[in-house]
């Protein structure tokens, strides 16, 4: 960090890299934040500087490696052994009181015995969505995470352990109510599917791009609230477009059962998808 | 609050990465965070200043290139840089579902002595 102008402090450079000059009063002037090791030619000592004095040095380790590589590394292999039992498997994503439990278990009780469900729930603390999800008949096995804001792919793998697989087709993986964090972890799903309900206002996919932008399928929840909210259904798929394209978008309402069977076929359409790509047909 | 695990796992590796190569202290640290991966840089920077405190990266300069979010249109055959993150090519106004960059969360480069 450079004494004079404080920069290098938290919160003086969001862009991180944009290097500039200014003049010092001990009369010289140099580069910040630029991509390259440096020395100094003037040889004075700037205590205080922790890359002046000694810059030249300093080696350079190329490392070029995803700071979540160790969460990858997991994913995938939780994709690895969903694959081996040709498990369908969602990660459901939204903001807290978009629908999800409710979406899901009304999925489960929709799909009935076409695909057999098994559901994975994370919350930061209690089991009542837990409870609410068994009411489906579905086993559930819930995670509480405590203070951690999102589902890592190694909680899964540990909830995993708790869940009797076999029989199953589908696993519904309930992330944390978070439209943020969530998006940064692969939990080893084939598919992403966020929500949206109606009660939220239709720009929220353009105030949270990271998650909606990931999205493989888009649920817009609560329809049967629309009126009453003056829900722009136009404007809200519009939105849900713009930023993921190539998402189906479904549109339900638990409650009343309506747009569910659209959203079933798919799934029913997708898990035949994986047992036809599937070389040993398991 | 999730910059915080992520800043954690970066400087995991940094550590990890210097001492392998049996460096004393780290001088700097650089990162690509991409502009769809969902990560403020600001916060990272602050997770920083808190989690390298005591470690041999305390104080090392903490440098993160910002990667643009980038979509590859099809009819056009070219890259386009997303406006406001709108995968919406900006020439043929074609929806693309092909991200070519923007998810980035790396760590680049070390300097240590």
């Amino acid at each position: 960090m450079c004494k004079d102008c404080g920069c290098g402090l938290p919160g003086e450079h969001p862009a991180g890299i944009s290097a500039h000059h200014h003049d010092h009063d001990h009369g010289h002037h140099h580069l910040h934040d630029h991509p390259h090791p440096h020395t100094h030619p003037h040889g004075e000592t700037d205590a205080g500087q922790p890359h002046a004095a000694t810059a030249g040095a300093h080696r350079v380790l190329e490392v070029r490696q995803a700071i979540l590589e160790k969460n990858d590394r997991l994913a995938e292999r939780n994709r690895g052994f969903f694959r081996a039992r040709g498990l369908l498997v969602l990660n459901v994503l939204s903001s807290p009181g978009s629908g999800k439990t409710t979406f899901i278990r009304e999925t489960i009780r929709a799909l009935g015995k076409r695909l057999k469900t098994g559901v994975i729930v994370g919350d930061l603390a209690t089991d009542n969505d837990a409870q609410r999800l068994r009411e489906s008949g579905a086993p559930v096995v819930q995670i509480t995470t405590g203070t951690v804001c999102h589902l890592e792919a190694e909680m899964v793998a540990r909830a995993l352990q708790q869940l009797d697989l076999n029989g199953l087709d589908l696993l519904i993986i309930e992330n944390v109510g978070n439209l943020v964090c969530p998006a940064s972890y692969d939990l080893g799903e084939d598919l992403r599917v966020v929500l949206l309900s109606v009660t939220e206002g239709e720009d929220k996919p353009l105030k949270y791009p990271p998650m909606f932008q990931s999205a493989g399928a888009t649920v817009v929840s609560k329809t049967d609230l629309a009126s009453a909210c003056d829900h722009d259904r136009a404007a809200a798929l519009a939105n849900l477009r713009r930023l993921a394209p190539k998402a189906r978008v479904f549109e339900t309402s638990a409650k009343t059962g309506a747009g569910m069977n659209a959203w079933c076929e798919f799934l029913i359409e997708q898990h035949q998808a994986l047992k036809a790509r599937d070389p040993l047909g398991n | 609050m999730h910059e915080l695990s992520i800043m954690q796992n970066a400087l995991d590796q940094v550590l990890e990465q210097a001492r392998r190569a049996g460096a004393g202290r780290v001088h700097a640290i650089r990162l690509r965070i991409g502009a769809l991966s969902g990560v403020v840089p600001d916060a990272l920077q602050f997770a920083f200043e808190a989690l390298a405190d005591g470690t041999p990266a305390e104080g090392a300069r903490l440098i993160i290139e910002d990667v643009p979010a980038r979509f590859w249109c099809a009819p056009c055959h070219r890259e386009f840089e997303a406006a406001r993150m709108f995968a919406e090519c900006p020439a043929c106004h074609c929806p693309s579902g092909e991200l070519r960059a923007g998810r980035e969360m790396e760590l680049t480069s070390l300097e240590v002595d």
